[in-house]
């Protein structure tokens, strides 16, 4: 049988100052009807860029695209954009990464799903509403009836990508692409999306091409696999043959990176990834950090109590209709030299936690001593000299570097700020700093873009380092990175732990790297902390009904486990807006074991 | 909705009734006597004292406003020093001079100021885009007085298409009201066609790029539905509050336009309160124009509210 979809020598060159530059080379493979190939590989790796190309989405006068790409026998590059144009949403569908901007916000989804029937089937108004509705329901949309007039905006991530497969699907496409279409969703809603995608691709015997970074999800849902490496196809195969025995040394690479949760089974402290040559595939295991953490000692950090709200709405008067009740009478301890990691999804209150206990947002009620300091009751002065024992890095690497700044005079400006050293003092400091994070002091004159996101997450933790923190918020620090970036400023921080001591609150969605660096583990959800304890308690012995499920949905990146936990859920995230006179519920807690508590009501 | 509407109306009021301090102040701080303007050749104490008398300029400052503020809210704006006509009748005959020039200014504006942006934004870095930055920049930068004076050289004195100036009613005589007023209006649409042309550009120029648009290029939809549908619906939104708050400049008057084409609106009638110290006038017509600014303003964030669905669940 002929593949639906063959690319043969697809290379893509993008228009560049410099010439020409090819982007993606020589890749060639094919998807067969019925069959999911993942197109896996790093940021950079022309993975996206393949996919625009088969749709032929890219900017013809910045992009020359070259090779050939057909689909059932005809060559998509000799096409016209007029024929490309039925090809595309019609025999080529595709979902993309975004579902917070890829719904147009002018328009409800109905029309946006009947847009793709009316131009494609060439359907009547009412006879696309008719069957957009079907296909919202058959997305399993809750309420499809009502919630076909609704907008993008009121709909969460995860139905906002029910509605793009919804779209996607709206004319029995031969071939889906998705493009890291669970990338931007919580675990639990990225299980559901997964399995969705699954079923109607065998009720329909579509072809999927899936494009992913995540080995979880290659092994979760991938029959072949295609590896990527800097615009280079370097091997191909069946998944599980990738998985059990990968030829080359960069997917061999790969697949030691990926943090793999249940890995640390048996290991008594945060354990260092090991060090992979992504050239070689060479893999040499790290130590340990061991004995970080002051036996006896008081907390650095004690939170007790602490509740962080956020007014919404105004009535006639101009007060608020209620509250986003973010942060919920949350209390713990952090310890020198410990790592505590806040987990859980989008909006349970973690990252509010850890600015609230540097006040960067204001907290409404709670007791936060953090070295010393009565965080919530300081002075501005001495907010500012707090801030010396606090500091706390971003997710964002792109974003969080002032780019009109030299990274110089980003890492010197809070040492500068608090007097701790002047000119040419501040600069041999800056050095130092930079040698501290792995970046040569020659360095210092360059501007943030000059820098990959690893580098520049590193930046930013030289910058925080200059004010000796005793503690140090973590947030999503190592979420945007490529998981051989992630292991090595993982590495880093672990590394700066151990010398100096630095306590960290870890706020992280990503279990499995936190099971490798945290002390300990507090389990968030609807801004309260559900279930808190050492961290082989919390993944050997989860006892919080949420702390189960959370754990049960992460990928594993062994294509033998497959679908071991199917389970046809359609769960959303629930809001933690509340009305103004609600009254939080009285929560009782047991202790399981030493330190490992568990909210019971 | 109303009650959106309401809020802001009520919002709006503290705002109008410093405007009204000021406005009343500001006359107070101008130099010169209206009573010396008004008494003319006259200098005798007496009767310069009896005038003070008669328009109560012996009042405390506090007294004046309010008998002032109690006057403007049941319509009494005063009496014009100079004509001695009551100020609500000379805006009464002026207002419609000056609305029917700023809405055919800024018709003509948005007829050729948002195709021109969408053009220039869809053939970005192109011959077209070029050509319309140009035409806009010129817009922009050549002073209405001369394109008006050279308008009426080619059009009404060359060509005789047009009237050179004047103004009838367009109750009188409809056709003949826009023969006169279409020169002026174009001479000041162009110039707010360039800057809606510059901004309709830059918000297409970010709408194309969003994510939305490129799934509605995924989707197969044709150019036209992509650009005029699904961009455009979006890049509308900043547009229409840049167009309410040019509108609501167009009010004030456009001082040099009317005096080139011998318009009788609110430009002409401020400037002439201004050198004849006419202060009732000037008071009268700044409130007015602050009015109709602020319900420009108003108008603006009603229409995004309704454009926007992200705003009308909000409210």
């Amino acid at each position: 049988m002929a593949p639906v979809l063959s690319v043969r020598n697809l290379t893509t060159a993008f228009k560049t100052d410099d010439g020409w530059k090819s982007v993606v080379r020589d890749v060639s493979f094919d998807v067969n009807a019925g069959e999911t190939v993942a197109i896996v590989g790093e940021s950079g790796s022309g993975k996206s860029v393949t996919s625009l190309s088969i749709l032929g989405l890219l900017d013809p006068k910045r992009s020359r695209v070259t090779g050939d790409i057909d689909l059932d026998g005809r060559n998509l590059l000799t096409l016209s954009e007029t024929d490309m144009r039925k090809i595309r949403g019609n025999d080529i569908a595709m979902i993309f990464q975004e579902p917070m901007t890829s719904l147009n916000p002018v328009f409800t989804v109905g029309r946006q799903i009947g847009e793709v029937l009316i131009r494609h089937e060439g359907m009547s108004r009412a006879a696309a509403r008719q069957e957009t509705l079907r296909l919202m329901e058959r997305v399993r949309i809750p309420n499809a009836q009502t919630r076909i007039d609704e907008y993008p905006h009121q709909f969460s991530g995860g139905m906002r990508q029910r509605v793009m497969i919804a779209m996607a699907l709206a004319s029995r496409p031969k071939l889906l692409i998705a493009d890291e279409p669970t990338t931007a969703l919580d675990v639990t809603i990225q299980g559901q999306i997964l399995d969705l995608i699954k079923e109607l691709q065998a009720e329909q015997g579509m072809a999927v091409l899936f494009i992913t970074h995540d080995m979880g999800v290659v092994a979760e849902i991938a029959d072949r696999t295609v590896v990527m490496f800097r615009g280079d196809c370097v091997e191909t195969g069946a998944t599980s043959q990738i998985f059990a025995a990968p030829r080359h040394p960069y997917t061999r690479a790969l697949l030691a990176a990926v943090p793999r949760l249940g890995s640390m089974t048996g290991q008594d402290w945060p354990l260092r990834f090991p060090k992979v040559d992504m050239e070689t595939g060479a893999v040499t295991p790290q130590p340990a950090v061991v004995g970080s953490v002051a036996q006896g000692g008081s907390p650095v950090l004690s939170v007790k109590g602490l509740v962080t709200r956020f007014d919404v709405g105004s009535d006639l008067l101009g007060r608020p209709t209620g509250a986003v009740h973010a942060v919920e009478n949350v209390s713990f301890d952090l310890f020198h030299g410990e790592t505590l990691s806040l987990v859980g999804e989008s909006g349970c209150g973690k990252s509010t936690t850890g600015r609230s206990v540097l006040r960067l947002v204001e907290p409404r009620e709670g007791d936060i001593t953090l070295d010393g300091y009565d965080v919530r009751h300081l002075a501005p002065a001495d907010l500012q000299r707090m801030r010396r024992s606090g500091q706390m890095i971003f997710q964002d690497p792109f974003s969080s570097l002032n780019p009109r700044m030299t990274v110089g005079q980003t890492v010197a400006e809070p040492i500068v700020k608090h007097g701790l050293a002047r000119g040419g003092a501040a600069r041999a400091r800056v050095a130092e700093l930079l040698d501290q994070v792995g970046l040569p002091a020659a360095m210092m004159d360059r501007y943030p873009h000059e820098f990959s996101g690893g580098q520049r997450q590193r930046i930013a933790i030289a910058r925080v380092l200059g004010l000796n923190p005793k503690v140090i918020v973590a947030d999503e620090s190592v979420s945007a990175l490529d998981v051989s970036i992630k292991a090595q400023v993982c590495n880093l921080l672990m590394d700066l732990q151990e010398r100096l001591k630095i306590a960290y609150l870890f706020i992280s969605h990503d279990m499995a790297v936190v099971e490798r660096v945290s002390h300990r583990i507090a389990v968030m959800y609807l801004g309260e902390i559900v279930e808190i304890g050492p961290r082989e308690a919390i993944f050997g012995n989860p006892q919080h009904p949420y702390t189960q499920k959370l754990i049960a949905a992460v990928p594993v990146p062994d294509p033998a486990r497959r679908g071991l936990r199917r389970a046809a859920s359609v769960d959303e995230l629930k809001s933690p807006v509340r009305p103004r006179d609600y009254v939080p519920a009285v929560r009782e807690w047991a202790e399981v074991g030493p330190g490992h508590r568990v909210m019971v009501a | 909705m109303p009650i959106y509407i309401l809020k802001r109306i009520l919002g709006a009021l503290p705002t109008l009734l410093i405007v009204s301090v000021l406005v009343f102040l500001l006359q107070k701080l101008l130099p010169g006597d209206p009573v010396l303007a008004l008494a003319g050749e006259e200098r005798d104490p007496a009767t310069l004292a009896l005038l003070r008398e008669q328009y109560h300029l012996n009042d405390p400052l506090v007294t004046q406003y309010f008998r002032w503020l109690g006057g403007v809210l049941t319509g009494d704006f005063g009496i014009s020093l100079r004509t001695n006509q009551p100020v609500l009748e000379l805006i009464g005959q002026k207002l419609p001079v000056t609305l029917q020039l700023a809405a055919m200014s800024m018709i003509f504006a948005m007829l050729i100021g948002i195709p021109a942006g969408i053009i220039a934004a869809v053939k970005k870095n192109t011959l077209l885009d070029w050509i319309a930055n140009i035409v806009a920049l010129s817009g922009l930068s050549i002073p209405n007085f001369w394109l008006g004076i050279m308008l009426i050289l080619l059009v009404s004195v060359n060509l005789g298409w047009l009237p050179a100036s004047g103004y009838e009613s367009p109750l009188v005589d409809f056709w003949l009201s826009i023969k006169t007023m279409l020169m002026p209006a174009f001479v000041l649409g162009t110039g707010l066609a360039a800057t809606l042309m510059r901004h309709t550009r830059s918000a297409m120029l970010g709408v194309m790029s969003a994510d939305y648009i490129r799934t509605a290029r995924a989707k197969g939809l044709s150019t036209s539905e992509v650009v005029l549908t699904h961009s455009f619906r979006n890049a509308l939104l900043p547009i229409i509050t840049l167009s309410a708050l040019l509108f609501g400049e167009l009010l004030a008057g456009a001082v040099l336009t009317e005096q080139i084409f011998t318009i009788p609106g609110f430009g002409k009638l401020i400037v002439d309160a201004v050198f004849n110290r006419d202060y009732a006038v000037v008071q009268g017509v700044v409130l007015c124009t602050a009015v109709g600014f602020l319900l420009m303003n108003l108008i603006a964030d009603v229409l995004s509210v309704i454009m926007n669905p992200r705003m009308r669940s909000a409210l």
